[in-house]
């Protein structure tokens, strides 16, 4: 934060323990078997898929159900990039991103100009075409079927190749994600973005450049989504139209609303819980997805700000000023 | 030198005329007042000035520049800020970034400055934060800086829309309505605190109903009822004005009130 009077406590409370909860949690994976080791993959890159999105639907405040989109051109540009054409990763994941970039610009430009109900269909369409041209475009997606023998994470010659080893680089490609993400929130950036979210009137009177700023988030969220995409393709070794479809929009709105929409670590710790829920559902087979629908819609209803909302349940030690400003009110 | 020059400004919805040919001029410095009844069209006037509503036909000039169609955003970056009837408050922002918020037009620097953090950037962030506790300080909210701005009061809602515009440095401030719904002590706080920024050479315009607040305070005012300027001049010569009177009598509200 910029502001003048930031206490160490608030770091405790915002980088201190959250980092060290995402060691700890490293660190069981770690000493766990492949299963365990393969959800928390999973929950890292739900983790930056999630955290891109609430630049967008957090910080701005607007809708998309259409991210899974840039999620399968990153998956798909990095898969063919490596697979077919050799590249390395690194280089294929930095190409993919540019070009998810460049793509949710130029989509987002007529499309940003909607508002609520037209914004959110437009963005779901969006998610829907990417899914047919993946299944479609089949010299160069193999359609249904998919694309395999992706290889692992890794530089020149070096690959990674335990799942373990990638976990850890998944975790810290996380953590950069959400460095970044909190940089852009305390900045000019940033609050241009939450001015947005608060009220578009006001944004306007202070000069804020409504339609512009939603395409920076936008674009940003895309780039994010890319990320998550070509992670996924190479820790899985494996993608196919599925794992970019509808369920992906499901799954990450229940993670950053159960999380807590708009917060730091809120998609964060959303994104391992849900990642876990399999597990804990395993039966549920294919009542899966309807469960985190309920799971879903009962955090709107009752929980509006997601788990990090409940934070209030545990009250902080006030500063001086808080103090005064209870006693004011 | 005029700040701010409206010309035959006329804006139709269907059949309704709600600005019918208003003009005026409102010179640097100036502390200003549109007033009228309810539904007069005050604030569809404040919506052609500030950018946010073209009108059917008309200009407006600030600084001798024609804005007439240009976005909002850019009228507003131009110095031309204003307040809304409804407070548009960043509900949940403290108090503090609330104001912080405000400093976007006289501030630069996007993602990239984000991410890397130059010098300029950290300087640009500590001056913010430094004329943000001025401004906390100006408007009196300095002991609630740190509370949701949705928690406040209403009446240091309205303070604190005030101060957010001023971190944004206008030339012109527009206010619309700013004392609605304010107790005597709350109004009074505000006609300070819209004293003390023209008094720092800021012009500004306020929409108002508490006429005691008007008369107080505006050096001109202007009177619309019906979308139509009836008339316009310094407090003395509205309170003595024969249509004026008409209007307000017709009208639900004295000019006493
Ligand atoms: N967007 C709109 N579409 C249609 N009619 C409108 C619109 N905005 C305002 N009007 C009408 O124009 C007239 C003027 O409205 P306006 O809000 O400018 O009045 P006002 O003087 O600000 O009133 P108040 O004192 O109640 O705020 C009213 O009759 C109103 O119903
Ligand atoms: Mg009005």
């Amino acid at each position: 934060m910029t502001s003048p009077n930031i206490t160490s406590t608030d770091s405790m409370r915002h980088v201190v323990i959250p980092v060290a909860a995402v060691l700890a949690v490293l660190g069981i994976a770690l000493s766990s078997s492949g299963y365990v080791v393969t959800l928390i993959g999973f929950a890292a890159i739900y983790g930056v898929f999630c955290t891109g999105l609430n630049f967008f639907m957090g910080y701005t405040g607007q809708a998309s159900f259409g991210q899974n989109a840039f999620a399968a051109l990153g998956g798909y540009g990095s898969a063919i990039l490596t697979a077919n054409y050799y590249w390395d990763p690194v280089l294929a994941l930095l190409v993919s991103m540019v070009l998810s970039g460049v793509i949710a610009a130029a989509v987002g430009y007529p499309t940003l100009r909607l508002r609520g109900h037209y914004l959110a269909m437009a963005t779901f369409a969006l998610g829907l075409i990417t899914y047919e041209i993946s299944i479609e475009w089949n010299s160069l997606t193999q359609g249904y079927m998919g694309l395999s023998g992706i290889p692992p994470l890794g530089i020149g010659k070096y690959e990674l190749v335990s799942e373990k080893h990638q976990l850890v680089v998944l975790t810290l490609v996380m953590l950069v994600g959400v460095w970044v993400s909190v940089r852009l929130r305390d900045s000019r950036f940033g609050r241009a973005l939450r001015a947005i979210a608060g009220s578009e009137a006001a944004a306007n009177a202070l000069g804020i450049n409504v339609a512009r700023y939603k395409l920076a988030a936008f674009v940003v969220a895309a780039v994010y989504a890319s990320v998550a995409g070509s992670l996924f393709a190479h820790f899985v070794g494996f993608i196919s139209p599925e794992v970019f479809g509808a369920s992906m929009v499901i799954l990450s709105f229940t993670m950053l609303y159960l999380g807590g929409v708009g917060t730091t670590w809120g998609p964060i710790i959303g994104a391992l819980i849900v990642s876990l829920l399999p597990e804990v559902l395993r039966g549920l087979k294919e009542m899966q997805d309807v469960v985190y629908s309920v799971v879903l819609i009962a955090i709107l209803i009752f929980a509006p700000r997601g788990l990090s909302g409940l934070s209030v349940l545990f009250p902080r030690k006030q500063t001086g000023q808080t103090k005064q400003a209870e006693k004011n009110a | 030198m005029t700040v701010l020059s409206v010309k035959d400004v006329t804006v139709r919805f269907g059949g309704l005329v709600a600005n019918d040919a208003i003009s005026f001029d409102v010179s640097e410095g100036m502390l200003a007042a549109v007033i009228g009844p309810n539904g007069a069209g005050k604030t569809t006037l404040f919506n052609v000035i500030s950018g946010a509503m073209a009108p059917t036909s008309g200009t407006v000039r600030f600084n001798g520049e024609v804005i007439t169609g240009l976005p909002q955003y850019e009228v507003s970056q131009k110095g031309l800020v204003r307040t809304y009837q409804l407070v548009q408050l960043f509900k949940d922002l403290s108090v503090r970034a609330n104001i912080m918020t405000g400093f976007h037009r006289v501030t630069k620097g996007g993602v990239l400055a984000a991410l890397l953090r130059p010098r300029w950037f950290k300087e640009q962030e500590a001056r913010i934060a430094a004329r943000t506790e001025e401004l906390l300080d100006f408007v009196g909210l300095r002991a609630v800086a740190d509370m949701e701005a949705d928690k406040l009061p209403y009446g240091q809602q309205r303070l604190l829309e005030v101060a957010r515009a001023l971190a944004a440095e206008p030339r012109l401030l527009l206010l619309d309505e700013p004392a609605a719904g304010l107790n005597m002590q709350e109004t009074a706080a505000l006609a300070d605190v819209i004293q003390r920024v023209n008094s720092q050479g800021v012009a500004v315009v306020l929409v108002e109903h508490d006429m005691q607040l008007v008369m107080q305070i505006a050096q001109k005012i202007v009177v619309i009822d019906f979308g139509r300027k009836i008339a316009e001049g310094d407090p003395a010569q509205i309170k003595a004005h024969p249509e004026v009177i008409a209007a307000y009598l017709g009208g639900t509200e004295g000019l006493d009130d």
